[in-house]
């Protein structure tokens, strides 16, 4: 069941994404996704962080999401991808979306239908890469061989995931670092002091460093060039060969 | 005079911006009749891109993985392009001018018109009262034309472009320090930097293919260092990042080269035998302490050494910086006190060793090569240099006394029709309305206008004063050729033929000469004319295209200049050996001494004000307004502040907030951020009219470069009423609760 498609895989890594929805925008273009883009990003959290998390559907070796399906919907292919529901059998329950261990299924309503990603098999199955991973611009999505990842990324693969006592494996594989740290996100904590006591208008205080004030830095020269009084078109000031 | 006739809803209804979507339900597998390997009309990547073409109509697109730069890879706008194609606002006759708007007219009417304008002006005022505004987002052909069209045809020395406001800083540093005008690597270098700066280039969004040449260097252990008032999504995952004040990048350069030199992190060898002037910087420097500097630029004076510790013995190296540290009133003296830490090392001019500023539009590059700025002839040429100009008069068949001298630059130039100088206007993909600083002057300034004539295919906001709106082409409507950031020459094909009664807009340009009476000068009867012609006006100047042909940039994927014989291969990597493109064949160390921006806070405005982009649109937005995706994902600007910012001033997240500077105010939600230095606030400029970020910004110009002081000026922000929307939940959706 990792069996490949042509001995590609598809791997995910959030660390990488950079938010800027070229997946989103590109899934809706392949040609038997109704436009409708079936790729998730979102925010972490935006107020701490540009953090972003792309979810495409992982492809469970044993689809949660099929056995809940009480109209038999759900189809996996002899690749191992999970299918979109079929038209003709999707009742609309939401089973599917409630069930996901990965929030990937959404109830298309005005379809009437649960649209999911399904690795482009149009795509896949003719030997191109799916059109998220094709565009993604940073690496967060990569679609090819897994000898690339294990000699270029320092990340690793992860395709087992624990839900209480359900172990799920997949065949989309997970990035993981294996020097975890926290990344950072606040810009307090590049400021001097870590950002303590900062004064957001410390400029503005007569005597302060680099203020409009000069107090400190009297011997730095003033910008010679104010709004009002910008240099004449023919200046002498500067060589003309260097506009 | 040119003043609005219509309400905004009436202009908004006849010629948008209306939003374009793919037709419901998606495109039905429709089979396109031919797939068309071109570029994406955006950004200065010029991502390779195969757009599908159906009963002459762009229906889509297929990535195109087997052109080297981008390798399929495109962002949000690369993989909407195509949606600009066949949209209902696009112009498909001439306008003219009415009493209630516009009407469509023929031709010749747009043409008879137009010629009557330009001679009532010049005339009446001289020629140069009448000036020509260009664009980057142009091919090399069409920049080509517009120089030569302004010189020959209007024979008036006013005609700059809008690269005057993007990158033009980086263009003069570069020539004062390298001697010439373009990025030193290609970027397939950049994966082999073993640490790499990235300064005032919000990377992620508006570059967004060379994120991955970051990171394959990341993968292969390099060091990133980001430098910006934002942490920006390249920021996020950067080894260092350096949270500089607006305004203070060249105080923060000195300081890293401060401490490299005390450590002595410098290459003396290089030093001595490939430049110049290394004492005067060395003795400059001596004053920028860790401490010192930190008090200037807001870094810490530990995060200013870790960067030299990084940056100074580092093996391999690229720098990379953008317009944030470009769009200043030092913007020149910014990029050359960077250039110094790249010099001071030697590390140029070699595999993974080198320099280049990330060039923001489509052609930023060729577009500032050919000859439609107004210090400049073709083959990057000098206007005010005698043997320069005396190779164009006789390449043109001109008598030199006739070439017009240097002129204005394009924010002068609307300082020059807001005083009345300059009377009569043609603007070619120029949107200044929206994207030059301080735009109730520029809306002041275009109603002065005597005559106005646009060449577009969207009505901008600009467009709206003319008198003349000629319906130009969009990129996929003609062939030519582009120079992308890293200065490789590409190939443009068109897909489809302009719509309706739209014209190439090189045509445009010659029949307008030729009405003009100066049909000799302009006989082409294709793009490839121009590309022949421009590339033999190239021999031997600094710029030199002279051994390149369409058949010979399509096999190669693209050409690096100079190429200056048919049987050489290009140059993609500059500077080898340390030889530099000045007369004495080094390059020039430049010493700076840090200075203000034109505006600093103080106690009335105490609040930094910046601007830039987000990754869903580009530049004016004429374009990227236009398509649905893209104004769906960014649909309106935000003012991005901290919370220790916003909780001084009372505001909440998405609260209405007006932000206010000398030149006036902007109205707009607050997006509280933690990604924000808290004393600066950001708003993107996309927008038009209210929603203008650069109502507020300051029209300061760099006085070497001319390029306006966008990223920094003072504001004050207040909140105006409660947030109009139910805010999203603030608790982390990932907490289970």
């Amino acid at each position: 069941m990792s069996g490949a498609l042509n001995g590609n895989e598809f791997f995910l890594d959030p660390s990488r994404c950079i938010g800027c929805q070229a997946c989103v925008q590109a899934c809706g273009e392949c040609g038997t996704h109704r436009g409708q883009p079936m790729i998730h990003l979102e925010y972490v959290h935006r107020s701490t962080g540009v953090q972003t998390a792309p979810v495409v559907c992982m492809h469970c070796e044993d689809p949660t999401c099929a056995r809940v399906c009480p109209a038999d919907a759900i189809k996996q292919d002899d690749h191992g991808v999970v299918h979109s529901a079929a038209k003709p059998r999707c009742v609309a329950c939401s089973n599917c979306v409630i069930a996901c261990p990965f929030g990937v299924p959404k109830m298309k309503v005005e379809l009437d239908l649960m649209m999911k990603c399904d690795m482009c098999y149009d795509r896949t199955s003719v030997g191109k890469k799916p059109m998220c991973a094709t565009v993604c611009p940073s690496g967060a999505l990569y679609y090819g061989p897994r000898n690339y990842i294990e000699k270029y990324r320092c990340e690793q693969p992860l395709n087992e995931f624990q839900f209480g006592r359900q172990t799920v494996r997949t065949k989309v594989n997970m990035m993981v670092s294996p020097e975890l740290k926290a990344l950072p996100f606040e810009v307090l904590d590049f400021l001097p002091w870590e950002g303590k006591d900062f004064d957001p208008f410390e400029l503005t205080r007569t005597g302060a460093p680099d203020a409009a004030s000069g107090a400190i830095w009297d011997d730095l020269p003033v910008s010679s060039n104010a709004a009002s009084t910008p240099c004449a078109t023919h200046c002498t000031c500067h060589e003309p060969t260097s506009v | 005079m040119a003043t609005l006739t219509q309400s905004e809803e009436t202009y908004i209804r006849l010629y948008g911006p209306k939003p374009a979507y793919e037709p419901a339900g998606g495109w039905n597998n429709a089979e396109p009749d031919k797939l068309v390997k071109t570029h994406c009309c955006f950004c200065g990547v010029q991502c390779g891109i195969q757009l599908k073409v159906k009963d002459n109509k762009v229906i889509g697109f297929e990535p195109w993985e087997e052109f080297p730069v981008n390798q399929g890879k495109l962002c949000p706008k690369g993989v909407k392009r195509y949606l600009q194609n066949d949209h209902p606002d696009r112009l498909v006759a001439p306008l003219i001018r009415t009493s209630e708007g516009f009407t469509a007219t023929n031709w010749y009417e747009a043409m008879t018109e137009t010629v009557k304008g330009i001679r009532s002006v010049q005339d009446k005022y001289g020629r140069d009262a009448f000036a020509f505004l260009g664009g980057a987002s142009m091919t090399n052909e069409k920049a080509y034309l517009n120089g030569k069209f302004a010189r020959i045809a209007l024979q008036t020395a006013n005609i700059d472009y809008n690269g005057r406001l993007c990158m033009v800083a980086a263009g003069s540093a570069n020539r004062m320090a390298f001697g010439v005008d373009r990025a030193a690597n290609p970027w397939s270098d950049i994966p082999l930097a073993k640490v790499i700066i990235l300064s005032g280039t919000n990377l992620g969004e508006c570059f967004p293919i060379l994120t991955d040449y970051v990171w394959r260097a990341r993968d292969a252990g390099a060091k990133i260092i980001v430098i910006d008032p934002r942490i920006t999504p390249i920021a996020r995952t950067a080894d260092l990042f350096l949270p500089v004040r607006p305004g203070r990048d060249s105080a923060l350069a000195n300081g890293i080269l401060h401490v490299m030199i005390e450590r002595g992190w410098t290459d003396e060898k290089f030093i001595a035998e490939h430049t110049n002037d290394f004492d005067k910087v060395r003795e400059l420097v001596k004053k920028y302490t860790p401490e010192f500097t930190e008090k200037i630029t807001g870094v810490p004076a530990k995060s200013i050494i870790a960067a030299a510790e990084m940056w100074g013995p580092a093996e391999t190296s690229m720098l990379l910086h953008a317009r944030g540290i470009e769009h200043h009133t030092k913007g020149t003296e910014n990029v050359l006190t960077y250039i110094n830490l790249v010099l001071a090392t030697g590390r140029i001019g070699r595999p993974g060793c080198g320099y280049g500023t990330i060039t923001g539009q489509g052609n930023g590059q060729g577009g500032r090569e050919h000859g439609q700025r107004c210090n400049q002839l073709p083959g990057g040429r000098d206007i005010s240099k005698p043997e320069h100009r005396e190779f164009i008069a006789e390449f043109w068949g001109v008598p030199e006394p006739e070439l017009p001298k240097q002129g204005l630059t394009a924010c002068e130039i609307i300082d020059a029709i807001e005083r009345g100088e300059i009377k009569g206007l043609l603007s070619i993909s120029f949107n200044p309305l929206v994207s030059i600083p301080d735009s109730e002057r520029t809306r002041k300034a275009l109603e002065k206008l005597e005559f106005f004539a646009c060449i577009d295919f969207f009505l901008s906001e600009t467009a709206r004063y003319a008198d003349v709106v000629f319906a130009g082409s969009l990129q996929e409507e003609d062939e030519g050729t582009v120079t992308t950031g890293e200065g490789r020459c590409v190939r443009l094909r068109n897909s489809v033929t302009p719509a309706g009664d739209a014209r190439v807009d090189w045509w445009i340009i010659c029949e307008l000469a030729r009405r003009l009476g100066k049909e000799k000068w302009f006989p082409y009867s294709k793009s490839e004319e121009i590309f022949t012609e421009l590339a033999a006006a190239s021999r031997g100047g600094p710029i030199d295209y002279s051994g390149m042909t369409y058949e010979k940039i399509e096999a190669n994927m693209g050409i690096f200049w100079p190429c200056p014989a048919p049987d050489h291969p290009g140059t993609p990597r500059l500077f080898e050996g340390g030889k530099f493109h000045h007369p004495d064949g080094r390059a020039k160390f430049h010493a700076y001494e840090y200075r203000r921006p034109a505006e600093d806070v103080d106690s009335e405005f105490p609040i930094f004000f910046t601007t830039g982009r987000v990754v869903s649109q580009y530049l004016s937005g004429t374009q990227t307004r236009r398509i649905g995706g893209l104004v769906d994902q960014y649909p309106e600007p935000l003012c991005e502040m901290h919370p220790l910012l916003a909780e001084k001033l009372g505001i909440k997240d998405r609260d209405i907030v007006k932000v206010t500077t000398r030149r006036g105010e902007i109205t707009v939600p607050a997006q509280v951020v933690k990604s924000i230095r808290p004393d600066t606030v950001f708003i993107p400029y996309h927008w038009p009219g209210k929603k203008a970020a650069n109502r507020v910004t300051i029209r300061a110009l760099d006085p070497i470069s001319k390029i306006p002081e966008f990223k920094v000026c003072a504001c004050r922000v207040e909140k105006v009423t409660d947030s109009f929307v139910q805010p999203k939940s603030q608790a982390n959706p990932l907490t289970i609760r």
